[in-house]
C-alpha cells in the first residue's frame, strides 16, 4: 500500500502525547473563530489548567506555556452535537446482537419522565472516540420513544471510567414529542394533545397536594408518582420540555400548548417550521433542526427541505443544528455535524450563524454558554485546531482538547484501519 | 429525540433483505469495453440475444420504453473537467451533441447553434450512478401500502423482479437527479438469501417504469448474506450461517439442471419444451452470465465463501454491496475482479457492521480493487460526491495516497461497470452518452450543489430554473411549491 510517511508519523504523534492539562499551552498565530466575537487572524489562545486564560491578536504568551504553531490553521471552540444517544448503545439490537442499547425507558403508558438516560452512558462506547476525532467536544444525551422519553444531560466527551464524570449539565431538558399519537398510546391528534395537558395539570394538582396524595387523599392522576415528581420541574419552569414536532399545523398547536400551560419549550425536528417561521420566531422558542433532509417521509414531512434551518434562522429564530437525516447522526456518526453546518451553509444559511449553530447556540439554550460554545477567557478549553475550514471534508481536527486535555486514545476504527494498512504476517498465509 | 433513522430503516425496509427474481433470459450488452459476463453457452452465442433471450415465448416482456429527450447542442466552456476517465482538465470545454459527448478537452469547437455554457469557477463530472438503491420500491412517504422491496416469504425469491415493485411517482427521483444522480440500480432488499431482479433506470419522469429502464442495461440478481436472512427466517429457516449457504447452494443446484434441461432443448428444439419456472429462469440466466450477481455481504469471512460459492456453480460476483470489510479481503477482491459497492462512513449498527472504518473505501482502492461507494439510502443517494469527499479525506488522514480524480471514478466509471453500463455512461469520453453535471464548485466541497443536469444530452434539472422543475404527480398539492425547491 502506498502510504505518506509523513502523515502517519504525525497520527502517531498525536496519539502518543500525554496528557497536557496541567500545562500552559499557547497556540499562535492562527485564525481563530471564538464564535462569541469576530474571528481574528494571526492571533493566540493560551489555555491553562484546563480553562482559557488568553485569546487575541495581542497575547503575552507565558513563559513556561508549550507553543503550537497554528499558522495556516483554524481555530475553533469544540463542537456540540445537541441530538444523540452516545454512549447508549453498540452493536444494534440488543436481542439480536447482544450490543446494548440504553436510549429509551419502558416508562409508565408512554410516559418516563423520571428516566436519566445518561446514567447508563457507557464510557467505554466506541463511538466517543471517533465523534472527539472530528472536533466534538460536548454532546447532549438525550432518550426517545414514548410521550415523555426522559430527561437529558450533556456530557463532555473526556476520557473517564463513571458517566458521572463526563456530565457537564444534568438535566438539561425534559424529552417528549408532539406529533405521534402512538407514541403517546392515543390514536388522534386532539386526543393526543388533550392527554398532554390533562398531565400537565395533574402535575401542578399533584405539586400543590402531595401530602394528600401520601394519605391517598386526592383524585386519580394521570401517571404514577415518580412521573409526576419528575415533571414538577417543567411545570415550574425549571427545566424545559424540547418536543419533536414535524407538521407545521402541529407546530402551532405545540406553541398554543406552550402558552396556555406555561411551559418553556424547545422544538425538534420541525420538518416544516419555515412554514412557520414568524410564529416560531414570534414565541421565541428555539428549534433543533438539520440541513440534510428534502424527503417527504411521511405525510407529517410532506414540507422538509434542506433550507429549513435557514429560513428560520432568517425569520429570527434560534437554530441548533442536529443530525436529521441517515446514516445514523445521533451515535455512530455523531461526528458528521460538521458536514450537516456545511450543508446548512450550501443551503441558505450565513457560515457564522451555522458555526453558532453547533457551538455558542445550543450552549446558550441549555444554559452553558459560561463555561463552553466560544473561546473566551475562563470558559472551559473545549478547543479545537483544525487544518482549514472546518466543515469542508478535506479538513482535519488536527489537535482536539477537551477541559485543556488533549485526548490520547486511539479508535476501534483506528485500530482496525491500522492493522490492516500492512496485513500482519499470521494473516498473509493463504 | 428520535431514534435514529437509520436503524429504523434497516430493520423496515432497504438493507434488510432482498427478494429473488427470475425469468427470462438476458443479453450481455453489446461491445463492453471492460469485464462484461460473456455469454456462457453455444446456445446463447447463436441466439439474437435481446433482454430474455431463453424465455419462451416471450423474450423480453416488459421492454424498456426510454428515449432520449429533446436536447440541443451544448458547449460548455471555461470548465474544469473531472472525465472519470483521465486527469482533471482545467478551463476546458465539452461538446454535447444529439444526445453523446461529441468533444471534451482543453478546448472544442461547437456548431453555432450550440447553446453556450461559461463553466467559469465551476466543474463537470459524469452523471452519478448509484449501484444501491430502493427508490420507488421503498418510495416516499413510507407507507406499508408502498413497502414493496422485500418479498420475505421464502428465503429464496429469485422469481420477482425490483421493476415490478418501482413507483415512478416516488418523489425520491427528482431529488436524486437534483443531487447528480442519473443512474441508480433499484434492487430488491435483502431479508432473502437470494431476493429476485434488480433494475438499473434512468433518474427521469415516467409514467411507467418501463420509460425509466436503462436500455440495453443488464438486469442484477440481489443475493444477501449475513444476518438479515437468519433474522427473517430464524423460525422456519435458514437461522444461520451455515443454513445460509446450504440455501444458496441447494438454489445453484436446481437452476444448474434447468439450465441443462433447456439448453439441451435450445440446442435442439423439437417437441415440447421444457417447462418455464421463472425463479430458475433467472438463476440460469446468472449461470449464463448475462444477469450480474450483486452481492449483500457484510463480513470477510463471509465475501470469501461467496466467492467460492460462484466458482462452484460457475458464476461471477460483480460487486459486493455493503461490504464494511471489503478493506479486510481486498486483495482477493482484487485478484477475483469483483467491485465493492461501500458506505463512507455506515457502521456499528448491528453486529456484522462492528468492524466498519472510514478507511474502508481507501483501503480497498489502494489494494487494487474496484472501488464504489454506494449509498442504500435516497438521502445519501443525492450527495454521492459528499459520501465520495468523506471517503476520500478519510483515506488521507490514513496515509494513503489518493488523486481527487481515483475519487470521482468511485461514484461514476466503477458503479457504471458493475451496472454493466460502462461502454455507455460512467466517463466523458466522446461517443458516450451525455450524461452531465455541472456542479456550483469542486464536487469534492461541502458547499457545491449540482446546477444543472443533463440525461443524454437533454437538461432535466437546472437550479436556476425552478419553473422547469420535475415534480411528481404525487407532490402536486402535497408537497409545498417552495418545498420543492431543490
Amino acid at each position: 500500500m502506498r502510504a505518506t510517511s509523513q502523515l502517519r508519523l504525525a497520527a502517531l504523534a498525536l496519539v502518543t502525547a500525554t496528557s497536557l492539562s496541567a500545562q500552559t499551552i499557547a497556540i499562535t498565530g492562527a485564525t481563530i473563530l471564538p464564535v462569541s466575537g469576530p474571528r481574528v487572524e494571526n492571533a493566540t489562545i493560551v489555555m491553562t489548567n484546563g480553562r482559557i486564560t488568553a485569546v487575541g491578536a495581542n497575547v503575552t504568551i507565558p513563559a513556561d506555556a508549550q507553543r503550537i504553531d497554528g499558522r495556516g490553521k483554524w481555530v475553533t471552540p469544540g463542537f456540540i452535537n445537541s441530538a444523540t444517544t452516545l454512549g447508549l448503545s453498540e452493536a444494534g439490537s440488543p436481542q439480536f446482537s447482544g450490543g446494548y442499547s440504553d436510549g429509551s425507558a419502558r416508562g409508565d403508558s408512554g410516559i418516563a419522565a423520571s428516566f436519566e438516560a445518561w446514567k447508563g452512558l457507557n464510557p467505554a462506547n466506541t463511538y466517543i472516540a471517533p465523534s472527539r476525532q472530528e472536533g466534538v467536544t460536548s454532546v447532549l444525551v438525550a432518550p426517545n420513544g414514548g410521550m415523555i422519553g426522559g430527561k437529558a444531560a450533556l456530557i463532555d466527551l473526556v476520557e473517564a471510567t463513571n458517566a458521572a464524570a463526563m456530565v457537564r449539565k444534568a438535566p438539561v431538558v425534559m424529552v417528549g414529542q408532539f406529533s405521534s399519537p402512538d407514541g403517546g398510546q392515543t390514536n388522534a391528534r386532539a386526543e393526543f394533545w388533550a392527554k398532554w395537558r390533562t398531565l400537565i395539570a395533574d402535575v401542578r394538582a399533584y405539586q400543590g397536594r402531595r401530602a394528600a396524595f401520601e394519605s391517598g387523599n386526592t383524585r386519580d392522576f394521570a401517571t404514577k408518582q415518580s412521573e409526576l415528581e419528575a415533571l414538577i420541574p417543567v411545570v415550574t419552569g425549571q427545566l424545559p420540555l424540547v418536543l419533536d414536532v414535524d407538521r407545521s399545523t402541529d407546530i402551532l398547536a405545540a406553541i398554543d400548548f406552550a402558552r396556555e400551560m406555561n411551559l418553556r419549550i424547545w422544538l425538534s425536528g420541525a420538518s416544516e417550521g419555515w412554514m412557520v417561521a414568524r410564529e416560531i420566531a414570534a414565541a421565541r422558542i428555539p428549534v433543533f433542526t438539520g440541513a440534510m433532509n428534502n424527503i417527504p417521509g411521511s405525510f407529517d414531512q410532506l414540507g422538509q427541505r434542506q433550507e429549513n434551518a435557514a429560513l428560520l434562522r432568517a425569520a429570527g429564530v434560534t437554530v441548533v443544528l442536529i443530525g436529521n437525516g441517515p446514516g445514523d447522526p445521533g451515535s455512530f456518526n455523531v461526528r458528521n455535524i460538521r458536514q450537516e453546518a456545511g450543508n446548512a451553509v450550501a443551503y441558505g444559511m450565513l457560515w457564522d450563524d451555522a458555526l453558532r449553530a453547533i457551538t455558542l447556540a445550543p450552549a446558550e439554550v441549555m444554559g452553558v454558554a459560561d463555561r463552553v460554545g466560544s473561546l473566551q477567557v475562563g470558559r472551559d478549553a473545549n478547543v479545537v485546531i483544525w487544518s482549514g475550514d472546518p466543515f469542508e471534508f478535506a479538513s482535519v481536527a488536527e489537535r482536539v482538547f477537551v477541559q485543556g486535555k488533549e485526548f490520547t486514545a486511539k479508535s476501534r476504527q483506528q485500530m482496525l484501519t491500522e492493522r490492516y494498512l500492512t496485513l500482519p504476517p499470521s494473516y498473509r498465509r493463504p | 429525540m428520535r431514534p435514529t433513522p437509520l436503524l429504523l430503516a434497516l430493520v423496515a425496509a432497504g438493507c434488510a433483505s432482498a427478494p429473488a427474481a427470475t425469468v427470462p433470459a438476458q443479453a450481455p450488452i453489446p461491445t463492453s469495453t471492460t469485464a462484461s459476463p460473456a455469454p456462457a453457452t453455444p446456445a446463447a452465442a447463436a441466439t439474437n440475444l435481446v433482454p430474455g433471450a431463453y424465455s419462451r415465448p416471450n423474450a423480453d416482456p416488459f421492454p424498456s420504453t426510454y428515449a432520449p429527450f429533446p436536447s440541443r447542442p451544448t458547449v460548455i466552456r471555461n470548465v474544469n473537467i473531472f472525465t472519470a476517465a483521465g486527469p482533471l482538465i482545467r478551463n476546458g470545454a465539452i461538446l454535447i451533441q444529439d444526445g453523446r459527448i461529441a468533444a471534451v478537452g482543453a478546448s472544442v469547437t461547437a456548431p453555432d447553434n450550440a447553446v453556450v455554457i461559461d463553466g467559469a469557477g465551476k466543474y463537470v463530472t459524469p452523471g452519478l450512478i448509484d449501484t444501491h438503491s430502493h427508490l420507488g420500491v421503498y418510495p416516499a412517504p413510507g407507507t406499508a401500502a408502498h413497502n414493496d422491496g422485500n418479498e420475505a416469504t421464502a428465503p429464496v425469491t429469485a422469481h420477482v423482479w425490483a421493476e415490478h415493485s418501482v413507483w415512478p411517482q416516488d418523489p425520491q427521483f427528482p431529488r436524486d437527479l437534483a443531487g447528480g444522480t442519473t443512474t441508480v440500480q433499484v434492487l430488491p432488499g435483502s431479508a432473502n438469501l437470494i431476493g429476485g431482479r434488480s433494475v438499473t433506470l434512468k433518474v427521469v419522469p415516467s409514467r411507467s417504469v418501463q420509460g425509466m429502464k436503462f436500455p440495453g442495461a443488464p438486469y442484477g440478481l440481489k443475493m444477501a448474506c449475513g444476518e438479515n436472512p437468519k433474522r427473517v427466517y430464524a423460525n422456519r429457516g435458514p437461522s444461520t450461517r451455515m443454513a445460509n449457504v446450504a440455501g444458496y447452494r441447494s438454489a445453484w443446484i436446481g437452476a444448474e439442471e434447468y439450465k441443462r434441461r433447456w439448453d439441451k432443448w435450445l440446442a435442439k428444439p423439437e417437441g415440447d419444451p421444457p417447462s418455464r419456472d421463472l425463479n430458475n429462469e433467472t438463476l440460469a440466466e446468472v449461470l449464463r452470465g448475462n444477469i450480474l450477481v450483486h452481492n449483500h455481504c457484510y463480513q470477510a469471512d463471509e465475501m470469501a465463501q461467496m466467492i467460492d460459492i460462484a466458482k462452484e456453480f460457475g458464476y461471477k460476483i460483480r460487486s459486493f454491496h455493503h461490504g464494511v470489510e471489503a478493506y479486510k479481503i481486498a486483495d482477493i477482491l482484487a485478484r477475483e475482479g469483483i467491485s465493492a459497492s461501500i458506505w463512507s462512513d455506515w457502521g456499528g449498527f448491528k453486529m456484522e457492521a462492528l468492524d466498519a472504518t472510514k478507511a474502508n473505501v481507501g483501503l480497498t482502492h489502494v489494494a487494487g480493487a474496484r472501488t464504489i461507494v454506494h449509498s442504500d439510502d435516497a438521502s445519501y443517494s443525492q450527495r454521492l460526491n459528499q459520501e465520495a469527499a468523506k471517503s476520500l479525506a478519510a483515506a488521507r488522514v490514513a496515509g494513503l495516497s489518493i488523486s481527487d480524480e481515483d475519487a470521482v471514478r468511485w461514484i461514476t466509471a466503477n458503479p457504471a461497470w458493475a451496472l454493466g453500463i460502462e461502454s455507455k455512461v460512467g466517463t466523458l469520453e466522446v461517443g458516450k452518452n451525455a450524461d452531465i453535471v455541472l456542479w456550483s464548485g469542486n464536487p469534492f466541497s461541502v458547499y457545491t450543489r449540482a446546477e444543472k443536469v443533463w440525461i443524454d444530452g437533454a437538461m432535466l434539472y437546472d437550479r436556476l430554473d425552478p419553473s422547469q422543475r420535475w415534480r411528481t404527480d404525487f407532490e402536486l398539492g402535497y408537497v409545498p411549491n417552495d418545498g420543492g425547491n431543490r
